[in-house]
C-alpha cells in the first residue's frame, strides 16, 4: 500500500469545496432567463378534483403560466413507473393504479402535486399558488395497512381490489409446517418496522432548460443515478428521447434512496420548460420533502420461529404487510420481496423458510428503498427473533447467536441468496471483547444500585450488497441491469480521468476512486480526477445505492485500468526494445524488470497521441472503457452490541457504549469507511429512539417538519468504538463487500434489544420514545 | 422594496430588496453566496447558519431588513486566503463532512461554539450546543473529533497571533 494506494486514510480530495463553501448544488445553479415554479399540493389525503380555476392567479404580476395534470394527459406525458415487476402466489401480476405527475381527477394522498405555477421568482410563484382555486369533493381515506385491507376500506385504486398490489410467497412452505411439527419450542412475534422519512439535509431540486432549436432538454438534478434518470424520463414518461436530454447531477447533498427514483417535479419541470420556453427551476422546501420524498419502512409483521430441544432453529415462518402508501414508486416493489425476504435467513444455518408479503396501498405518501431497503426491516425482524428466543429459552444472546451460526462456506440459503463467505463468530466476539461482554452483570448490578436499568442488546445483521448481477435480477422481474461502467482516460501529459457511472453524494467516490489509480500505477491522486453525474461527460451507468459503487463500480474501474496497463506495457515495451511481459509498473514509471531501463507513465502517454512510434499496427490513443456486472450479490456482515441505561422514571435512554464489528471485505480508505458506518448507526439508532412518520386515520401527516419529526442530533447519539473483521469478498477481484448500509440495517435491533433487556419486558415498539419506554415500565 | 446596508465578508453592500426578503435569500440570490444553505425553513437543521457580528445566527429565519447595518461573515468568508480557518483545516482532516450540504452551517455554528467556550470543551458540551446543526450523513462522531480538534489549534493559532 502506498500513502495513497489502497487501504490508506487519505483526507477527501472533494472536501475543500465543501468547507469553503464553493460546492455547486442545483440549487446553487442559475440560468439567464429562469423561471420558478412552485407546486399547488392537495391537502386531502383522498379527494376527487372537481374544478381548478387558475384564472385570478394568471393576472397577478409575475405570473408565467398555471399549468395543471389534464394539461399534461393532453400532451401524451406518461405515468410515473414501477421497475420491477412482482408475482403474486396465484401467478396473477402485481395490481398497480396509475401514478400520474400531476392528477388530473383524483389525489391520493396529502401533498400530491395538482397544479404548478411557473413565474419570475418563487415569492412570486408561491403568492399566485394562493389564488388558485381548487374545488375537490374529499373521500373516504386510510392510512393503515390492517384498516386498508378489511372489508368496507375506502379503495385508492380500482386496479388493485382490496387495496392489495401483491400476495407474494418466498421459500418452501411444506418444509416450514413440517419443521414447526416437529418443534420443541416455538418463539411468536409481533412487530412494527417504523415509517421513516429519509430527509437528505439537500432538499430535492431540479432545473430544466428546453433549447428549442436543437430540441434539446438539460435537467440539473438532485439524483443518484442520472443515468437512470435520463432512460427513464425517455423511455417512459416521453419526454425527449435519450440524445436530446441531458441530464446533471453535479453535488448532492446526500440521497440515502430518496433521490434515486424520478419524480412528479423533474418531469413536470422538463415538460414546463417546453411550454414556456424559458429554464423552470424548482427547490423543494423541507416541507415538501416529507410529503413527497419517498419514504422508507412501515412495515406490520407476524413471525415465528421453531427451535429443537436443543435450541437449534429448525424454521421461521414470516407474514408481513407492506405499506406502498398511494403509488407504486420506481423500486417500490423490490424492497419488501426481493430486498427483504431473501435476507431472512440472517447470519443462521434456518433450514426451512417461508415467508408471505402483502403489499399494500393507503392514502400516504409512497414508500420505496431507504437507506438499507428491506435489509433493515429483515435484520431487526431476525435480531428482536434471537432476543426474543433467548429469553423465552433461558439461554444467553449471544451464545444462542453462535450455537446457529452459519459457519461453512459457499453457503445456499433456503430464500434465494447463496453467501459467498463470512466469519460471523469473529465479528461477534470482537464486538463482544470490545463491549466486555463478560463484565456486564457487574455493570448491571451497580447501576441497578444507583437507581438506574442497565441492558445490552447485540444485533448480528447481513445484507446483500453489490447490486447486482444483471442476469439474476432479470430473472427475478428486474427492468433493469444493474453493471456498471467506467472509462479510463489518459491524457498526453500522463494526468487521468476516470468516468464513472457511479454518482458521489457524500460516498468520497473523488478520492477513494482515486487511490485505485494511485495503487495500480503509483501515480499521486493529484494527477487524477473523477468525472461523473453527467449524461453528457459519462456514456451510461446504473448510479450508487445500495451499497454498489465500491464492488460494482470501482471494478468497471479497475476492468477498464487492466485495459489501459495492456496497451501502456505494449508501448513501454516497443520504447525499451523488450519484452511486454517483462515490463512492471512501479511509480508511476514503466520497468524493464531487473533492469534500470524504465520510462514515465507522461512518456508513455504522450508516444500513445503522437503515434509517432507505435507498435505495428496499434491505434494511437490511451483510453479505455469496461463494463462490469458482477457474478453475485456481495455480503458485508458484522455484530452490533450496546449498552444503555434507562432512567426508571423518566422513560430515557442513554447510550454507555456502542460497539460495530463489521466484514466489509477489503477497505480502500478506512477513513471513510468508518464515516459511513457512523451514519447507518445514527439512522439506526434513530429509527429505534426517535424518528417516525405518523399520518392520523384520515391520512394526514402529524410529522411534516422537524419540528415534528425527530431528527437524531448531536445529544441524542453517542461516539462509537469501531473495529473490522475480514474476509475477502471473493465475488469480485478487490475483495470489497460494501459498507454504507450495514449501520442502518443493524442498529435498530441492537438499541431495541438492550433497552427491553434494560426495563426487563420484551414487548417495545419503535421508536422507543421515553413516554413509551416509560408506559412499557409501568404497564401492568 | 428597502435598501439593506451590510458589510459582508469585508465587503461594504447595498442590496435593493423586497421586504419579506430573508437575510439567507439576499446571500444567495443577491450576493452569489451560495455556501450558506437552505435545508429546513424553520429554524431547526442550521444548514443556514452565518455569523452577525460576530455571534451564530439562522439566516433562513431572519429578514435581510434585520441585518441593515450588521457585519455579516459566511462561510466563504473565514479563509484566509489559500490558507483555510483551523475549523475548515479541522472538518477535513478528520472527515467531518460527507455530502458537505450542512457543513457549511456546521463549520459556522462550531466556530461560533468554540469563541463562546473560550476552547474549553468536551464532547457532550460539544454535542450539547450542536443541537441545532442536523447532519444526516456522519452520525455527528467526526464533526465532534473535528470541532474538539479546531478548539486545541484555535487557541494555538490565538496564541500565536
Amino acid at each position: 500500500m502506498g500513502v495513497e494506494g489502497i487501504g490508506a486514510r487519505v483526507v477527501r480530495k472533494e472536501d475543500k469545496r465543501f468547507i469553503t463553501g464553493k460546492g455547486r448544488y442545483v440549487d446553487d445553479i442559475k440560468l439567464t432567463g429562469m423561471t420558478h415554479a412552485y407546486f399547488i399540493r392537495s391537502p386531502h389525503a383522498h379527494a376527487k378534483v372537481k374544478k381548478i380555476d387558475s384564472s385570478a392567479a394568471l393576472k397577478m404580476p409575475g405570473v408565467v403560466a398555471v399549468l395543471t395534470g389534464q394539461q399534461l394527459v393532453d400532451d401524451k406525458v406518461g405515468n410515473l413507473i414501477c421497475g420491477w415487476a412482482i408475482t403474486s402466489k396465484d401467478g396473477s401480476p402485481m395490481k398497480m393504479g396509475a401514478w400520474p405527475a400531476m392528477a388530473p381527477e383524483t389525489v391520493r394522498f396529502v401533498g400530491q402535486a395538482v397544479a404548478v405555477v411557473i413565474a419570475e421568482s418563487k415569492n412570486l410563484a408561491r403568492d399566485a399558488a394562493e389564488a388558485v382555486v381548487i374545488d375537490y369533493e374529499e373521500l373516504p381515506a386510510v392510512a393503515d395497512v390492517h384498516a386498508a385491507i378489511k372489508a368496507g376500506a375506502p379503495q385508492l385504486h380500482p386496479e388493485a381490489p382490496g387495496n392489495q398490489v401483491y400476495d407474494w410467497v418466498l421459500g418452501d412452505e411444506g418444509a416450514v409446517n413440517a419443521a414447526f411439527s416437529k418443534a420443541a419450542n416455538v418463539v411468536k412475534l409481533d412487530l412494527t418496522n417504523n415509517r421513516l422519512a429519509p430527509n437528505p439535509m439537500e432538499p430535492r431540486a431540479a432545473i430544466a432548460d428546453y433549447d428549442s432549436a436543437e430540441e434539446h432538454f438539460t435537467l440539473y438534478t438532485t439524483s443518484q443515478n442520472p443515468h437512470v434518470a435520463r432512460l427513464v424520463l425517455s423511455a417512459f414518461y416521453n419526454i425527449a428521447p435519450e440524445h436530446k436530454l441531458r441530464v446533471i447531477a453535479p453535488d448532492v447533498g446526500g440521497g440515502f434512496g430518496s433521490k434515486i427514483y424520478i419524480y412528479p417535479e423533474e418531469m413536470v419541470a422538463l415538460w414546463a420548460s417546453k411550454r414556456v420556453g424559458r429554464p423552470v427551476k424548482w427547490t423543494s422546501d423541507r416541507t415538501e420533502a416529507f410529503l413527497t420524498d419517498a419514504h422508507g419502512r412501515d412495515h406490520v409483521t407476524h413471525a415465528e420461529m421453531a427451535f429443537d430441544a436443543n435450541n437449534k432453529i429448525l424454521g421461521l415462518r414470516v407474514k408481513t404487510y407492506a405499506n406502498f402508501g398511494a403509488y407504486m414508486s420506481l423500486f417500490s416493489s423490490a424492497v419488501p420481496t426481493y430486498l427483504y425476504a431473501t435476507l431472512l435467513s440472517g447470519q443462521y444455518v434456518i433450514p426451512a423458510i417461508h415467508a408471505e408479503v402483502i403489499g399494500v396501498y393507503t392514502n400516504t405518501t409512497p414508500v420505496d428503498a431507504y437507506r438499507g431497503a428491506g435489509r433493515p426491516e429483515a435484520s431487526y425482524l431476525l435480531e428482536r427473533m434471537m432476543e426474543t428466543a433467548a429469553r423465552q429459552l433461558n439461554v444467553d444472546p449471544a451464545a444462542l447467536r453462535k450455537q446457529n451460526f452459519i459457519t461453512q462456506f459457499p453457503y445456499q440459503t433456503p430464500v434465494i441468496m447463496a453467501y459467498d463467505v463470512g466469519d460471523f463468530n469473529a465479528s461477534l466476539d470482537a464486538a463482544m471483547k470490545a463491549i466486555d461482554y463478560a463484565g456486564f452483570p457487574a455493570r448491571k448490578a451497580k447501576a441497578k444500585a444507583d437507581g438506574k436499568l442497565r441492558g445490552i442488546g447485540v444485533s448480528c445483521y447481513i445484507e446483500a450488497c453489490g447490486i447486482a448481477p444483471s442476469k439474476a435480477v432479470g430473472s427475478l422481474g428486474a427492468g433493469v441491469g444493474l453493471w456498471e461502467s467506467a472509462e479510463v482516460r489518459v491524457n498526453p501529459v500522463g494526468t487521468i480521468e476516470i468516468l464513472t457511472g457511479s454518482h458521489s453524494h457524500g460516498q468520497g467516490h473523488e478520492t477513494t476512486f482515486c487511490q485505485l489509480v494511485a495503487e495500480r500505477l503509483g501515480v499521486p491522486i493529484s494527477q487524477v480526477s473523477i468525472v461523473h453525474g453527467d449524461t453528457d461527460k459519462v456514456q451510461f451507468g446504473m448510479g450508487t445505492y445500495g451499497s454498489r459503487s465500491a464492488a460494482v463500480g470501482l471494478t468497471a474501474i479497475l476492468k477498464a485500468m487492466e485495459k489501459v496497463e495492456s496497451k501502456a506495457k505494449k508501448i513501454a515495451a516497443h520504447a525499451l526494445e523488450a519484452s511486454e511481459a517483462d515490463i512492471v509498473i512501479e511509480n508511476g514509471e514503466f520497468k524493464v524488470t531487473g533492469t534500470d531501463k524504465a520510462i514515465a507513465l507522461p512518456m508513455v502517454a504522450l508516444a500513445a497521441y503522437t503515434a509517432h512510434n507505435l507498435p505495428e499496427g496499434m491505434e494511437p490513443g490511451l483510453k479505455e472503457s469496461a463494463f462490469y456486472d458482477p457474478t453475485n450479490f456481495t455480503f458485508p456482515a458484522g455484530a452490533y452490541i450496546c449498552e444503555v441505561e434507562v432512567d426508571p422514571g423518566t422513560g430515557k435512554t442513554s447510550f454507555i457504549n456502542f460497539v460495530a464489528a463489521d466484514d466489509f471485505g477489503r477497505l480502500i480508505n478506512p477513513m471513510i469507511v468508518e464515516g459511513q458506518v457512523h451514519g447507518g448507526l445514527v439512522q439506526g439508532i434513530g429509527q429505534a429512539l426517535l424518528e417516525h412518520a405518523i399520518y392520523d386515520a384520515n391520512g394526514q401527516p402529524v410529522t411534516a417538519s422537524f419540528m415534528d419529526y425527530a431528527m437524531p442530533r448531536a445529544d441524542d447519539v453517542p461516539s462509537f468504538n469501531l473495529s473490522h473483521t475480514t474476509t475477502l469478498c471473493p465475488g469480485n477481484p478487490l475483495g470489497i463487500k460494501g459498507c454504507g448500509e450495514a449501520g442502518a440495517i443493524g442498529a435498530s435491533a441492537a438499541v431495541i434489544n438492550a433497552i427491553t433487556d434494560a426495563i426487563g419486558k420484551n414487548n417495545l415498539e419503535m421508536p422507543a420514545t421515553p413516554d413509551r419506554v416509560w408506559r412499557t415500565i409501568h404497564a401492568a | 422594496m428597502s435598501t439593506v446596508k451590510l458589510t459582508v465578508n469585508g465587503k461594504a453592500v447595498a442590496v435593493d430588496v423586497e421586504d419579506r426578503t430573508l437575510l439567507v435569500q439576499l446571500l444567495r440570490d443577491h450576493l452569489n453566496l451560495t455556501g450558506t444553505h437552505v435545508g429546513c425553513d424553520t429554524s431547526q437543521c442550521g444548514a443556514c447558519v452565518v455569523h452577525m457580528d460576530g455571534r451564530a445566527v439562522k439566516s433562513c429565519t431572519m429578514l435581510a431588513g434585520q441585518a441593515d447595518g450588521a457585519t455579516i461573515t459566511t462561510i466563504e468568508g473565514i479563509a484566509k486566503g489559500d490558507e483555510l480557518h483551523p475549523m475548515q483545516a479541522a472538518f477535513r482532516d478528520n472527515h467531518g463532512l460527507q455530502c458537505g450540504y450542512c457543513t457549511p452551517g456546521m463549520i459556522m455554528s462550531a466556530i461560533d461554539i468554540v469563541h463562546r467556550y473560550g476552547g474549553q470543551l468536551d464532547e457532550a458540551t460539544v454535542r450539547t450546543e450542536l443541537e441545532g446543526n442536523i447532519c444526516r450523513c456522519t452520525g455527528y462522531h467526526n464533526i465532534v473529533k473535528a470541532v474538539l480538534d479546531a478548539a486545541g489549534r484555535m487557541k494555538v493559532s490565538q496564541a500565536a497571533e
